[in-house]
């Protein structure tokens, strides 16, 4: 490792102002500090620091989401060959899948970071980690089939619009992979909805074996089509279709158990959003005037996107509510919006984007009432005594 | 016994090299000094020169802003220099010790002292700057008549300090000083104790006195948790602290007549050949603690207080007006190799990233590595978890960015100091320095509101 740190030792003259390549100097800021540490020490206030840095927190993000990514790219491949009614082996079926899969990780992180080095540079700071995680949030909620030009294309916008000009990571106020996945919805709809797109190859019209419909169970129950429902097996460990990372709950809660454990995202709101949800199916099934109404809330848990939201998209520390007590109502707010949105919505069938999207918009305002009351309590005490 | 307040928010930072509790007389330092950095908001004016010969109480400098206000030499001897900075700042006045302290003598044939009497006492001894006015955390207001005065009676930093054992032989200068500081305020002077140290300690046998107890982690100790649990500060509040190793010289001071600024300190820290208790004079050179008494391997930093709150001195350097314990420990200048990404046994973390959490007795050498870069705001509730205060520090530290000063009164910059928050700067993800801000609030709230 002496010698790696000899030779970044040595090209780093050139990357400083005014060097050769002085213009990639976040880039090299960037390589430098992912390969080593850096030997930067305390120069005021407290002496010793936690070892944790946003590069670690991140890259628990990160595992945690490997449990996802490896069951999508298994599912995309199985849901595949389903489709087309074959009998073939594992290795099959995760092939197809990394070769569906992989392209829009590396476009995704490709354009991602490409602008946020091209950012830093401009500002002149160093190079945020925040990206590690959209860059793969964002595959995993996409359809299997969204051209990768427009994956690249509502990237750019998430990364520049949803964040660079609120000042980057630490500012903005949305979360920036649901950016982009609401970017593609409204400007691509028919590439984001409908029963085409979630299994790789039904959209270009390749065979499909008699009575498979590529439809989500999501989309079946919002029409009503409850009885379609495959089994809560199914549901639960995620061979049906969708996004690419959302179907396999399970998969999400070995990420979740992870986050909590190593106490990175915010348990209060995962539990609060499932509780959200739960609220909301249980007061629909008790007023239910169609079998959507009457689907079992547990069930909207296991379907679409809520798992994935609840886990991985409501906990972003920087686009969600800040306050402890602000946290249960954020998450209490999303699940009950999701499954609102979900069932009342005729236009498409999921909720969990648009809910997330609305509550980051409000956390601020919910974070004012609490910060609010504790002004309140602490003027109370000035008119005390007075 | 009153009842027990439990401190659930904090963090206990565990540390190799806590001291040995065995107290040794080191010989006298050669040299002493007092240093104008110690001290908020002073403009410090020289009352001495280069070669000038001082007794011990004698002042070496005042505070412009507030000439009454002296900072007198600790011992006897010469001014040898002044050191200054970056715009002749003064940083440090050195004076070379006599081998024998010679005191000046403060007339207190008089006996039975009025508060007017002590604080004026005080201040041309130079003992007045160890009153420390909260809000702010500035030298008190000699005018001032203050709600109440708080003592905090144990340590709960990292490589805590035994106060109990500094102060267990001063009996008689520790309750004349007392008894004085109840002349002070119209109100009660409070001690913070420890629930779980010894039941007879020296803290609990002196009259007039409010205990409370304290039983958690750090910040347990910091005296601005205990006010904010025992009677917090609002808005128009005046609030004293002493430490108290100053309320015994403040006895000596009364029952003497002299400013023997000499009290027993702790030096500890993973690089510290022998730990253990000194008995020393306030200022000193810590040459002769540490000479030979440190592992040279590797590069140092010397800290004059705990790791978390104290000042960076060189090893040369001098022990701080405030503080009671010096504490040496690794400095951190290297680079690790993808060291963000390793399991992390040696690494000390509240989060339970690192997979040192399995070992939750373990003590660690930590160096002064900042382990990360700069960062903005990203985590949340993070901060939460170590102060243990009906407060929200990221957003009082946001409105003190913003030099928002109604916000900032709103949120409770009262209530703290530097220190009630070195938690978070020691947890922050961010590496933000956190300290630093909340100086930048209080001198901002200083200049507006005096």
């Amino acid at each position: 490792m002496k010698a790696l740190r000899r030779f970044m030792d040595n090209i780093k003259p050139h990357f400083e102002e005014g060097g050769k390549l002085g213009a990639f100097k976040s880039v090299y800021d960037g390589f430098d500090t992912f390969l080593f540490v850096p030997d930067a020490v305390t120069k005021k206030g407290a002496h010793i620091r936690d070892a944790i840095d946003l590069k670690r927190t991140m890259s628990v993000v990160v595992l945690a989401l490997v449990p996802a990514l490896l069951f999508g790219i298994y599912n995309t491949g199985y849901q595949h060959f389903l489709s087309l009614g074959q009998e073939v082996t594992f290795w099959e079926i995760v092939s197809h899948g990394l070769i569906k899969v992989l392209p829009l990780v590396i476009v995704s992180y490709a354009v991602g970071l490409g602008i946020e080095f091209a950012v830093a540079q401009m500002r002149k700071h160093e190079i945020n980690e925040g990206f590690l995680v959209s860059g793969m949030l964002i595959p995993l909620i996409v359809p299997v089939d969204t051209p990768l030009w427009m994956v690249a294309v509502a990237t750019a916008f998430a990364v520049i619009i949803g964040k660079e000009i609120f000042g980057g990571t630490g500012m903005n106020i949305w979360n920036p992979a649901l950016i982009t996945r609401a970017f593609l919805f409204f400007a691509y709809p028919s590439k984001m909805s409908g029963d085409y797109v979630w299994i790789s190859g039904l959209s270009s019209g390749e065979g499909v074996v008699d009575g498979f419909s590529g439809a989500t169970p999501l989309a079946n129950a919002a029409a009503g089509l409850t009885e379609k429902l495959p089994s809560v097996s199914d549901m639960f460990f995620g061979f049906i279709p969708g996004s690419i990372g959302e179907t396999s709950t399970l998969a999400i809660l070995i990420g979740a158990v992870l986050l909590i454990a190593t106490g990175i995202a915010s348990w209060k709101i995962m539990l609060s959003t499932v509780l959200g949800g739960l609220t909301m199916g249980l007061i629909f099934n008790a007023f239910a005037v169609n079998s959507f109404m009457e689907m079992s809330a547990i069930n909207h848990l296991m379907l679409g996107g809520f798992a994935f939201g609840a886990v991985f998209m409501a906990t972003d520390p920087v686009s969600g509510s800040q306050t402890e007590t602000g946290k249960w109502i954020y998450g209490f707010l999303i699940g009950m919006f999701a499954i609102l949105i979900r069932v009342f919505n005729p236009a498409y069938p999921e909720g969990m984007m648009l809910a997330i999207l609305l509550m980051n918009t409000f956390a601020p305002l919910i974070d004012h009432y609490v910060l609010q009351s504790n002004i309140r309590r602490r003027m109370k005490r000035v008119k005390v005594n007075a | 016994m009153s009842q027990i307040i439990n401190i659930k928010k904090g963090l206990d930072i565990r540390l190799k090299g806590k001291s040995d509790v065995v107290l040794s007389r080191p010989s006298m330092a050669d040299s002493y000094a007092i240093k104008p950095t110690d001290f908020h908001g002073v403009t410090p004016k020289l009352s001495v020169n280069i070669g000038d010969k001082v007794k011990a109480g004698a002042p070496l400098f005042f505070d412009k802003n507030n000439p009454k206000v002296l900072f007198t030499s600790p011992v006897s001897g010469e001014v040898v220099d002044v050191v200054r900075g970056e715009r002749r700042k003064i940083l440090e006045v050195i004076v070379k010790a006599d081998s024998e302290v010679e005191y000046q003598n403060f007339d207190i044939t008089k006996g039975n002292f009025s508060a007017e009497e002590i604080k004026e006492l005080m201040l041309i001894s130079g003992l007045w700057p160890s009153v420390i006015q909260r809000p702010y955390g500035i030298i008190a207001n000699a005018e001032d008549s203050p709600r109440d005065i708080f003592v905090s009676c144990f340590d709960s930093a990292p490589l805590a300090t035994d106060i109990d054992f500094m102060v267990k032989d001063e009996v008689e200068s520790f309750t004349a000083g007392v008894k004085a500081l109840q002349k002070l305020t119209s109100g009660k002077v409070h001690f913070g104790l420890n629930a779980d140290y010894q039941k007879d300690s020296l803290f609990t046998k002196i009259d007039g006195v409010e205990l409370h107890y304290f039983r958690g982690m750090h910040p347990a100790g910091n005296v601005g948790t205990q006010i904010h649990k025992v009677n917090p500060i609002s808005k128009g509040d005046i609030v004293w602290t002493i430490a108290p190793q100053h309320i015994i010289m403040l006895g000596r001071l009364l029952t003497k007549g002299i400013y023997d600024a000499s009290q027993i300190i702790s030096l500890g820290g993973s690089e510290v050949k022998k730990t253990g208790y000194f008995k020393v004079i306030s200022g000193a050179s810590i040459s002769n603690l540490v000479d030979k008494n440190v592992n040279n391997e590797n590069e140092l930093r010397y800290i004059s207080g705990n790791v978390l709150t104290g000042q960076q001195i060189s090893k040369d350097g001098f022990l701080g007006y405030y503080s009671n314990s010096i504490n040496v420990i690794p400095e951190g200048r290297h680079f690790e190799f993808i060291g963000w990404a390793l399991p992390g046994l040696k690494k000390f973390s509240m989060s339970k990233t690192f997979f040192s959490w399995m070992t939750p007795k373990k003590e660690y050498s930590l160096d002064t590595n900042l382990n990360g870069g700069d960062r903005a705001f990203v985590m949340s509730g993070q901060y939460e978890k170590v102060v243990p205060m009906d407060i929200y520090p990221v957003h009082l530290l946001k409105a003190i960015l913003a030099e928002d000063i109604d916000k900032m009164e709103q949120l409770g910059i009262y209530e703290i100091i530097e220190e009630d928050f070195a938690l978070c700067e020691f947890v922050c993800t961010s590496k933000i320095d956190v300290q630093h801000i909340v100086r930048q609030g209080l001198d901002l709230m200083v200049k507006e509101l005096g």
